[in-house]
């Protein structure tokens, strides 16, 4: 039969086979994202002093690198600097030939050569100059990345012109041995496809079968007349079923709750395996027995379903609200009348014959259609009541909510944090800085150099050095009072010592970058900008922290 | 063009060489002997892949001025997504040449060695010449070979034997990254239950009864290929070749009412494909060369010993002191204990190594201290050992003896202490 196959049908297409590796990941929806997004990288803003010629952005070319190679659609440079010696030592993306040229084009040239699929243009002028030219400029851009530091009356105008137009933007730094980066998301980011441990996600409905499922398992009734090869070929879900309805028999209706339970159901179903066949045991009763305490659970709502359930624009979505509340407030709908959520309608592999394997997948295939079916005429019901939306939310938007409807996520997005700005940071960062092995006290030292940087930029430092003594204590200790002002003791002896260490660190390469530590760093940053762009996988919820000296990380909600 | 490179080339990466630190060792001399110990250390790059092509770059850039690569494959248009060395003419060309070239170009002053071939090709004179040994491999196979070479090459007397391996690996969104100092620190082999293979699916499931879109692929490669087409070598390259496997793994699955073949599966199953992209390889990488770097200067403590990282989630890591097992079977001296079921014959014993996490070994020959098991090579000792296949193990040793497993596809013995159920 076979020789009669045409030969390479349906092969896939040149751009196929050069993103296979990652279209396994985020599939063609995810890539799709991606090639509809132009990123803006804000690279440097000009000079510190006349002493050194700023930010060395290799942190922001190495994360672009990471968003060309998957062929972002587009990319903006802003960076007004012009290549020096030192540039050369730390950027892959300059050549010989850059030298005395403008960063932004040379940088832009050479990204632009890793794939032809990908846009890119530069500015060679500062943000704070660009945002004020050009009114539009931010909005042709899905995230804004910054390497840090930049002064803070650039960041601040950037962060909330960005922050109005609901943009993410990345703020990162890298310095010697350290680095952090800090998402700043719109208030709220709703998450479908958070791709969870497919280990987790299993929802088998075993003690509220419905009745397709309970009938099959029905027909199961006696195992006892079967050959040895039919019985060792039952569906192990089926033989879960028909056990629990022999133990609710002599328990007064009810399923094994508790692990004691459990565990004496478990041995009913092992016992009832055939062990004198050939085989000398049974694989679907081997599947079985372990099924069973992960398995016999009521169905639960997972705390942060429930904690969307609760908010406001699940409960009453508007005209404008986006599908993901119209959709999440129909499925919470669906929840209160039937106590489960849409049943996904996967099912595990195991030990069967083929017809009965996929009668099985059947019967759990058909009530997630039909599941889906309920929630899509509850959506409806909602787009009619709610005037003024432009068109029906898509079938396969729904179809993909539902089935993902467990694992939903929403973020409230916070601003780029920093010590003197909200309450919830100062907070934060008391609660964690007295940890053993806490990053904190390098998130403080970034802060510092943040401010000396700012100082310098804004001419308000004489010495102009980044290795100033009195600038760092005098710095130093003005974080410190901030987040003592309201208890001296809350941030112990220790940390302060940490603090201090940090500080030397990135005081030792006077702000310079070095390249293993970016090219780590930008590896990091693209990987969040990834998932903010294709609305898949979970980022970062606020702050990453890297030390390179230890070889670890930590992130903080800042 | 000038020969030499202005010292301000080298600023950032000088200052941190140049300057003590808070955590660097108190003996630590800071300045030009470690700058030029820097400069004369001579690195190798094991793979020129997703991680080869970051390292090298990474290498350069942290001041290494001679380095060696490995890679025996040549380039393909799926790896145009992460290898950034790597353009669409390229295509065909072999990856240690094209790589080393590129950065050579790139980075002034360095000199990059490729060879493309095999590291089993090379000896122990070849590798006595590095100071460290960076990996940045997709097959366990591999990185067995080189681990357990290196720990064979330490001589107590010559602290010049000992070589660095640092070791980095990637998957999706998750990799890890480690420093193993051979016969010091943990080892390859004390993890390999870490690195094991996913459960192949049973012989009789593709035969008889599939249920899954990847049972009828497989059926179609293993079994469809071998009846049909048994004269031609199946190549997973060969796009002709998938699409043959693709469509009579369509045509099985519709007889068995199965849905969910595509031909992105099918290549998946058949090449064992792995997600990959740019940015998790660039985090491995440069974890691995950070290593390096700290290694070669001592201006900051290196990594003690493991780093794992998940980017699922937000950016997850844990740094931990992988265990050295004093019944590694490389650089441990004791033998393992493997629990065996002793009415196994020895025949399906050697099937199981295959796949057990612990050992992993497709092609073993064994003996106890007294008389040979089973043997493949030479013939004349095969044909005399090949009874045994079908003898069961309790008629062959006792329970507690300790059995030598020698493999093609490494040069040690492993040995295990069987146990019986």
């Amino acid at each position: 039969m076979t020789d009669a196959f045409p030969s390479a049908l349906a092969g896939p297409s040149s751009k196929e086979r050069k993103y296979d590796r990652q279209l396994r990941l985020w599939a063609a929806s995810g890539q799709q994202a991606l090639e509809e997004s132009r990123v803006l990288l804000v690279n440097s803003d000009g000079p510190w002093g006349n002493q050194s010629t700023g930010v060395p952005g290799v942190v922001g070319v190495e994360t672009l690198k990471n968003l060309v190679l998957p062929g972002i659609g587009g990319f903006t440079i802003v960076d007004p600097a012009v290549v020096t010696e030192a540039d050369l030592g730390v950027n892959f993306f300059l050549e010989e030939e850059s030298l005395g040229k403008p960063r932004a084009a040379e940088t832009c040239r050479l990204l632009r050569e890793l794939n032809p699929d990908v846009e890119g243009t530069y500015q060679n002028k500062s943000i704070a100059e660009l945002l004020q030219q050009e009114p539009d400029f931010l909005a042709q851009h899905r995230l804004v990345l910054v390497s840090g530091p930049i002064k803070r009356s650039s960041l601040d105008a950037l962060r909330k012109a960005a922050e109005a137009l609901n943009i993410p933007v990345l703020y990162t730094r890298s310095v010697g041995f350290y680095s952090t980066f800090s998402l700043q998301l719109p208030a709220t980011f709703p998450i479908v496809e958070t791709h969870p441990d497919p280990e987790t996600t299993q929802d088998l409905r075993l003690l509220n079968p419905w009745p397709e499922l309970a009938e099959a398992a029905a027909r199961v009734n006696n195992l006892e007349s079967l050959d040895d090869h039919q019985h060792g070929h039952v569906p192990y879900l089926l033989l879960l079923l028909h056990y629990l309805e022999k133990w609710k028999g002599a328990h007064g209706g009810n399923a094994p709750s508790n692990y004691k339970e459990k565990s004496e159901f478990r041995e009913m179903v092992r016992s009832s395996a055939r062990i004198k066949n050939a085989e000398g045991g049974e694989e679907n009763y081997d599947e079985a027995v372990a099924a069973v305490l992960k398995s016999l659970n009521p169905f639960t709502l997972r705390s942060s379903t429930q904690e969307i359930f609760e908010m406001e624009e699940c409960k009453s979505p508007k005209p404008e609200s986006s599908d993901f509340w119209l959709i999440a407030s129909a499925v919470r709908e669906f929840f209160q009348q039937h106590g489960v959520l849409p049943l996904p309608g996967s099912l595990p592999d195991m030990k069967a014959q083929s017809a009965d394997y996929v009668s099985l997948q059947n019967i759990y295939k058909s009530k997630a259609r039909k599941d889906v079916g309920e929630v899509i005429a509850i959506v409806r019901r909602i787009e009619s009541q709610l005037s003024a939306r432009p068109a029906h939310i898509p079938e396969k938007e729904i179809e993909i909510f539902c089935k993902n409807a467990a694992h939903i996520k929403v973020i409230h997005g916070r601003s780029i944090p920093q010590i003197d700005g909200e309450a919830h940071t100062s907070k934060a960062i008391r609660n964690n800085i007295n940890i053993p092995d806490s990053l904190v006290p390098a998130f403080i030292a970034f802060q510092v150099l943040d401010n000396i940087i700012t100082e310098i930029q804004e001419g308000t430092l004489p010495s102009e050095s980044l290795d100033d003594e009195a600038a760092w204590t005098a710095q130093t200790d003005r974080l410190m009072a901030i987040l003592t002002s309201d208890d001296p003791s809350a941030i112990d002896e220790e940390a302060r010592e940490h603090i201090l260490d940090a500080t030397q660190e990135l005081r030792r390469t006077e702000g310079g970058e070095l390249h293993n530590i970016s090219s780590l760093t930008g590896g990091l940053v693209a990987q969040e900008a990834l998932k903010v762009i294709t609305r898949q996988y979970v980022p970062l919820d606020n702050t990453c922290l890297f030390d390179g000296v230890r070889s670890r990380s930590e992130m903080y909600k800042l | 063009m000038a020969s030499t490179v202005s010292p301000l080339r080298w600023k950032h990466l000088h200052k941190v060489l140049s300057k003590a630190g808070p955590f660097s060792d108190e003996d630590w001399v800071p300045g030009q002997e470690t700058i030029s110990a820097l400069e004369t250390s001579k690195v190798l790059v094991i793979g020129a892949g997703g991680l080869g092509c970051e390292i090298l770059k990474n290498l350069a850039l942290s001041g290494f001025k001679d380095i060696h690569v490995i890679d025996m494959d040549t380039i393909d248009i799926s790896n145009l997504n992460r290898q950034f060395l790597f353009r669409q003419s390229d295509i065909g060309k072999p990856k240690a040449e094209v790589a080393a070239a590129f950065v050579e170009r790139r980075v002034k002053g360095v000199r990059i060695t490729p060879y493309v071939g095999k590291i089993q090709d090379k000896d122990e004179d070849y590798y006595m010449q590095f100071k460290i040994i960076v990996c940045g491999l997709d097959s366990i196979e591999a990185r067995r070979w080189i681990n357990a070479t290196l720990i064979g090459m330490v001589d107590p007397e010559n602290p010049e034997s000992l070589k660095p391996l640092i070791d980095g690996g990637t998957e999706g969104f998750k990799g890890q990254a480690r420093v193993i100092l051979p016969t010091l620190s943990s080892c390859i082999e004390c993890q390999l239950d870490m690195h094991a293979p996913r459960p192949a699916v049973p012989l009789c499931t593709i035969a008889t009864i599939p249920r899954q879109p990847q049972h009828c692929i497989e059926w179609a490669h293993q079994i469809a290929w071998q009846e049909k087409r048994k004269d031609e070598p199946f190549d997973s390259d060969d796009m002709d070749h998938i699409a043959w496997v693709y469509n009579a793994a369509l045509e099985r699955a519709k007889q068995f009412h199965i849905h969910g073949v595509t031909f992105q599966m099918t290549q998946g199953v058949v090449k064992n494909i792995i997600p990959a992209i740019a940015s998790t390889n660039a985090v491995i990488a440069a974890a691995t060369t950070s290593e390096a770097l700290k290694i070669a200067t001592s201006c900051n403590p290196y990594l003690d010993n493991y780093m794992m990282y998940a980017g699922e989630e937000g950016v997850y890591t844990y740094t931990f002191e992988a265990e050295k097992k004093p019944d590694c079977p490389v650089c441990g001296n004791l033998a393992r204990n493997m629990t065996v079921n002793p009415d196994m014959t020895l025949q399906e014993y050697i099937d199981t190594l295959g796949d057990r996490p612990e050992a992993q070994l497709k092609k073993p020959s064994m003996r106890t201290e007294e008389k040979t098991l089973y043997q493949r090579f030479p013939p004349q000792l095969e044909e005399q050992t090949r009874p045994n296949l079908k003898r069961k193990l309790r008629d062959l040793v006792e329970d507690g003896q300790e059995i030598a497993v020698s493999d093609p596809a490494y040069t040690i013995d492993f040995r295990y202490r069987l146990l019986f159920t």
